[in-house]
């Protein structure tokens, strides 16, 4: 057993090398998995860095220098050619805004080609804000530069299939530029503007923009270059980081350009006149019209016109080109109805159109996962079929969002969309009418606007003015107006509208109106901030006088709970808008109509999430089919289980048959082990410690699994398990017991396990062996070591099982008792019972059994009756006075023959001569006796085996 | 034994009389066995002492309004007192994390591991009680016991904090109020996801259970793996692998409690839950009937 290449270490090397193996494989498998998590994303595309230089302006003669990276999927190549997109940034980004959006578009098989928009960045030039002549003219001539490219397909030469993708600034440029060449086949501006003087200068009861009220906040943010203001979707912004809530749906990619590196602050690789410190890289009419609008709040025409002149608004009828409008309800820059007024003015045309609203824009950023997902797929689409050529026709469906609450997971908003089959506009299909009272209330105008309500910041995202920690009115310059608490929810998708009455001492006023959602604790929700502008004129002096006047509020998708109440806020003055620097007191009435609320009843659209319902009922499904073809499986097992009974041992309560355990590391604890116990027999199973007597009971009942050979109990094959095992009553490796239990308790407790009847367990017979008295009802915890040995031999007992094993029975147990379990014992194997006592003790196996079986090393070495493997030997031990002068005498006897070994004694082989006769011949010839042992075999054989090394087999 | 002759009435495949593999081990027989120990005792009296303790803790409430920051969530602590849903929805959530853990990793864990240090696992093993109904058995009572602790937890709590702080709708900062009919639907629902999070403790504590024979080593080991989910879900470097934690989606019930409820981590949370239980399950039915039981 000690040479390394033996069997057992052998199987142990192998089976540490299956561990190592396996342990291997699970490794690699985990590496791999992180690997690919962790992978790079694959190229599948080549880049290509240059400056490119156009040739614009009003007369086309003016060179500038655009810095463009083109983006071609691999694969593409003259023989191959791909169809392009154009992917235009937002204000103040730059081409590296809408990389990631780039590396998308050049996933789906497209040619992409991204700009830095002249007056930005690395490209030269000033900025005229998307001036046909100017951006809108870089974009034809890179129109010219992609149908020169052998890999761009094109629809005739010098016409590339090309798209034109990009937000805010980048979204006016994809409308500008359809409207100015037909060779645009298809367009997704997103978060974009109709009318850029409507942006800048919006009045809510539909007044000119000569008239608006001046959004200060925004432009500076634009004019000074102090944000990233419109780096856009697709576009919208560029930015990847948290900190930048103006994230385009489709956006993300590269950073934007820091704080310092907008507009006013670029390279001035453009002309001379970017050196003018008030007007950056501005063109000079743009800065001009600038100051002049920021110092008086008021547009002037020349101005208003100048911003025209950038916007879609006045070109729309000539968009030939299939557009995708994507707008952000959480906008206060670009709100939903400059998408709206986009897409009525396209649609006239008969030119294909498509609208969805989602929860971002220039204050939400690119919203919830789900709607920027959204965005994307709706982009796609559009562009593989209307540019690539694949696919189905898009619908004309509209698809919108709203803001479900927050997730509990990660705390970011969560948004539902919905699907209706027709654009709604503004205006909702249906409409709900909520009268909102209260009486006249004075309001003042603060002088130049400070302190100013706070409706919205911009970049403060859509979660600002949802927390209703950024919104707040100033005491005495607003006025109130409530509804009652509606008496179901109402979902308000469009905008509403409402009247309002107002007097002023100098017969003008500029307000906000503002739209709350207050819920029944009292907070109060403006709805991403918007608020409507106002400026009244013509005015009474009393309100009583006053004319009402319809407002029409943002555009809205939210809903408003039963129980909730509508507020109407009239403010004088809001930090976002410039208002009249002379201080004035208003006065603010309801008007007499009741506030209105378009609403549009949109279907759920059924997110990816609603997959893993599919997952999980597929999962419980397949677990329940597994469980029951296990269960199936267990019991057609069990019914081809061998239950035959083996004919050679149909009446022998135990038959061991070559039995052989070997365990996993190697180790033999028995290796041949051959016995059978009849009935009425106690069989003694003898051998040292670790000799394997334990595995053999172990084995027996069914607690472990033998390696080779059979155990059978009355005929029937034994293997973990078997129903034969109630037959018998075992006590293997001490007692095991509840500790928190009573004797009694636990052998109730066992017995009650087992699921026979009660009537079967003999608990007087079985308490009466344990004797434990009183003490029966203690806790097993208490017990002493005897006393549980004596109970667990009474829990094998119960039942009275037809075979009886016991493991050391009388281990702990005080002399008395060990005579009393003897007795016990054999009295338990009449009436055809049998037992089983495995032991290390000699005399007790002699005392108590009628066969013994002895095992040494897992090997049987001797067996057969007790009579016969005790009974008397020849051999005898005698101790006399003096050994030689007796071996003399022993010698002349005849037959007699003294043995070698003998210490201090003689033993003597009598060999059929009485010893009695022996004795009185060693006496006769005058020698002492002191005693005469008779010799017996089973101690012999014990010795023999045994005592040659007393280290118990387990110790090999 | 004198006078008691051998039963010669057998039963099928040479069984004891009476015996029947289907009968051992009942239902009952195990619960009442594990009703009687005192750590079963001792946890679900806790359950209930919890409740009351927290109540005691909010009498000493000093007044001090200052809001310590946390999110939108932690105002479910500011509401506790609002009433009786309030306060079970805040005893939930303080004890979701580490407490209820705990418990359901004592009940399972404990279950086979204490069987087998105490010696009794082989005698119920040669009863024979078969070894997967064994197991079954075992684990159907140790998650009778984990959901009455939970249950108990719930019921005392709304029982405490309603006759405390009134029966009054259930709010939190994420949705509107809710009416107490509905406030207690969505109770139930928070309960019941809960519950089956809590699975995959079940499940890691008992295949603890069957391999090893310290019971303290099968309850303590899934707690620590448990924490040690928890601590690799607050890693945002490790991304979508962390979708794969038993822990990632345990706070999902949050989301049952804005309005409209948000299911879809619900979900995604269940199919994690009742996938990993079933594998720690699996491994242990298919552990325990093979292995030699020498313990």
């Amino acid at each position: 057993m000690r040479s390394p290449l033996s069997g057992a270490a052998v199987r142990r090397v192998l089976s540490n090398r299956r561990r190592v193996v396996a342990a291997s494989v699970v490794v690699v498998l985990l590496a791999a998995l992180l690997v690919w998590l962790a992978r790079p994303e694959g190229a599948g595309f080549r880049t290509e860095s240059a400056p490119v230089t156009v040739r614009s302006g009003p007369a086309g003669d003016e060179p500038v220098t655009l810095d463009t990276t083109f983006y071609l999927p691999d694969g593409a190549s003259a023989g191959a050619k791909v169809p392009a997109v154009l992917l235009a940034h937002g204000f103040g980004g730059t081409k590296d805004s809408v990389r990631s959006d780039a590396e998308d578009l050049v996933a789906r098989g497209y040619a992409v080609l991204t700009w830095t928009a002249r007056g930005f960045g690395r490209s030269g030039g000033q900025i005229h804000l998307d001036n046909p002549d100017y951006e809108i003219r870089d974009g034809q001539r890179l129109l010219d530069w992609l149908a020169a490219r052998p890999e761009i397909r094109t629809d005739s030469a010098g016409d590339p299939r090309v798209g034109v993708v990009g937000g805010s600034y980048g979204g006016g440029l994809a409308l500008l530029l359809a409207a100015q060449d037909p060779r645009v086949d298809a367009i997704v501006p997103m978060i974009t503007w109709n009318d850029l003087s409507r942006a800048f200068l919006p009045e809510s009861t539909g007044k000119p923009a000569t008239e608006g009220v001046f959004k200060k906040g925004w432009a500076g943010i634009f004019f000074g270059g102090g944000g990233n203001a419109g780096s856009g979707p697709a576009g919208l912004s560029g930015s990847t980081g948290a900190a930048q809530p103006e994230q385009a749906p489709t956006a993300a990619g590269a950073p934007s350009p820091q704080p310092g590196a907008g507009p006013g602050s670029g390279p001035g690789r453009g002309p001379a006149g970017a050196a003018d410190p008030s007007c950056g890289r501005f063109a000079a009419d743009v800065c001009a019209a600038y100051l002049r609008i920021a110092t008086t709040g008021r547009a002037d025409q020349a101005a208003v016109d100048l911003l025209r002149r950038s916007s879609p608004a006045g070109a729309l009828d000539r968009i030939k080109s299939p557009t995708l409008l994507v707008q952000g309800e959480a906008d206060t820059l670009f709100p939903l109805t400059e998408a709206d007024a986009n897409a009525r003015g396209i649609a006239a045309n008969g030119t294909p159109v498509r609208v969805a609203w989602f929860t971002g824009g220039h204050d939400g950023g690119e919203g919830p996962k789900t709607d920027s997902d959204r965005v994307k797929f709706l982009t796609a689409q559009w562009l593989d079929h209307y540019v690539k050529g694949e696919g189905a026709a898009p619908g004309d469906d509209f698809t919108f969002s709203r803001i479900a609450g927050f997730d509990a997971l990660d705390r970011g908003l969560v948004a539902t969309g919905y699907r209706t089959t027709d654009y709604p506009g503004v205006a909702g299909t249906g409409r709900r009418e909520v009268t909102v009272s209260g009486p006249a209330q004075p309001v003042a105008n603060p002088p130049n606007g400070n302190p100013a309500a706070i409706s919205s910041v911009p970049f403060a995202g859509a979660l600002g003015s949802l927390l209703d920690g950024v919104a707040g009115d100033i005491p005495g310059q607003h006025a109130r107006f409530e509804s009652a608490p509606l008496d179901r929810a109402v979902d308000v998708v469009g905008a509403p509208t409402v009247q309002v009455r107002a007097a002023s001492p100098t017969g003008e006023a500029v307000l906000f109106v503002k739209l709350y959602d207050v819920d029944p604790n009292g907070a109060a929700t403006l709805p991403d901030g918007l608020v409507a502008p106002v400026r009244l004129t013509g005015l009474p002096r009393t309100v009583e006088a006053a004319t009402p006047v319809t407002v029409t509020l943002p555009a809205i998708v939210r809903r408003v709970e039963a129980g909730h109440r509508l507020r109407l806020v009239v403010a004088t003055s809001d930090q976002a808008y410039t208002t009249p620097a002379e201080p004035t007191v208003y006065t603010v009435a309801a008007g007499d109509a009741p506030l209105v609320l378009p609403t549009v009843t949109g279907e759920p659209i059924p997110t990816g999430a609603a997959v893993w319902r599919w997952v999980l009922a597929g999962l419980l499904a397949a677990i329940a089919v597994g469980l029951v073809v296990v269960v199936l499986l267990a019991r057609r097992r069990h019914r081809r289980q061998d239950s035959s009974i083996h004919p050679e041992y149909a009446g022998v309560p135990l038959a061991v048959r070559d039995l052989r355990k070997e365990y996993a590391d190697g180790f033999v604890a028995v290796s041949h082990v051959d016995f059978e116990v009849h009935p009425g027999q106690v069989v003694g199973l003898l051998g040292p410690n670790g000799a394997g007597k334990t595995t053999t009971l172990r084995v027996l009942m069914g607690l472990t699994q033998p390696t080779a050979g059979e155990i059978y109990v009355f005929g029937h094959r034994l293997v973990p398990g078997s129903p034969v095992l109630s037959r018998i009553g075992a006590l293997v490796e001490g007692p095991g017991f509840l500790p928190h239990l009573s004797g009694l308790e636990n052998l109730k407790a066992y017995w009650r396990a087992t699921g026979r009847p009660e009537g079967d367990a003999h608990f007087e017979q079985a308490l009466e062996i344990a004797g434990l008295g009183d003490s029966v009802h203690r806790k097993t915890r208490k017990y002493s070591h005897g006393m549980r040995q004596r109970l667990a031999i009474a829990q094998a007992m119960l039942g009275l099982p037809e075979l009886l094993v016991l493991d050391e029975p009388t281990d702990g147990l005080d002399p008395p008792q060990i005579a009393e379990m003897r007795r016990v014992l054999q009295r338990y194997a009449t009436d055809g019972r049998a037992v089983l006592v495995s032991s290390h003790l000699l005399a007790e196996v002699e005392q108590t059994c009628t066969h013994a079986v002895v095992v040494n090393k897992g090997r049987i070495v001797a067996s057969g009756p007790v009579a016969e493997i005790v009974g008397e030997s020849p051999s005898v031990l005698f101790d006399v006075t003096d050994p030689e002068a007796a071996r003399a005498v022993l010698d002349r006897l005849d037959g007699v023959r003294v043995l070698p070994d003998g210490d201090g004694g003689l033993v003597v082989d009598t060999n059929g001569t009485a010893r009695s006769e022996v004795v009185a011949e060693l006496v006769r010839a005058g020698i002492g006796v002191d005693r005469v042992v008779p010799r017996r075999r089973l101690e012999d054989a014990f010795l023999a085996l045994v005592g040659e090394n007393s280290r118990g087999s387990g110790d090999r | 034994m004198a006078g008691s002759s051998v039963d010669t009435r057998v039963g099928p495949a040479g069984a004891a009389p009476g015996y029947r593999p289907s009968a051992t081990m009942p239902f009952v027989a195990e619960f009442r066995r594990q009703a009687s120990r005192r750590r079963t005792q001792l946890a679900l009296g806790f359950m209930v002492l919890l409740p009351i303790i927290i109540l005691i803790a909010f009498q000493f409430d000093s007044g001090d309004d200052d809001r310590n920051g946390g999110g939108e969530f932690a105002s479910l602590a500011d509401l506790a007192t609002s009433g009786g849903l309030n306060f079970t929805l805040f005893s939930l959530l303080v004890s979701a994390s580490f407490l209820l853990v705990v418990v359901v990793a004592l009940f399972c864990g404990d279950t086979v591991a204490s069987e087998a240090s105490w010696g009794s696992l082989r005698y119920l093993l040669a009863v024979p009680v078969p070894r997967a109904r064994l197991l079954t058995v075992k684990l159907v009572v140790a998650l009778a016991y984990s959901l009455l602790a939970l249950l108990l937890l719930a019921g005392t709590a709304l029982l405490a904090g309603t006759l405390r702080y009134g029966w009054s709708p259930l709010r939190s900062q994420v949705a509107a109020e809710l009416a107490p009919g509905q406030g207690l639907l969505r109770l139930l629902a928070v309960l019941g996801y809960l519950a089956v999070v809590l699975l995959v403790v079940a499940g890691l504590a008992f295949l603890l259970s069957v391999t090893t024979d310290a019971a303290l080593g099968a309850v303590g080991g899934a707690v620590l793996l448990w924490i040690l989910s928890s601590i690799l879900d607050q890693i945002t470097a490790l991304g979508a692998l962390r979708d794969f934690l038993p822990t990632h989606y345990s706070s999902a019930w949050l989301g049952l409690l804005s309005t409209p409820m948000q299911t879809d981590d619900v979900v995604r949370g269940t199919i994690s839950a009742v996938g990993y239980a079933t594998l720690f399950w699996g491994l242990a039915f298919w552990r325990f009937t093979r292995k030699d039981v020498t313990s």
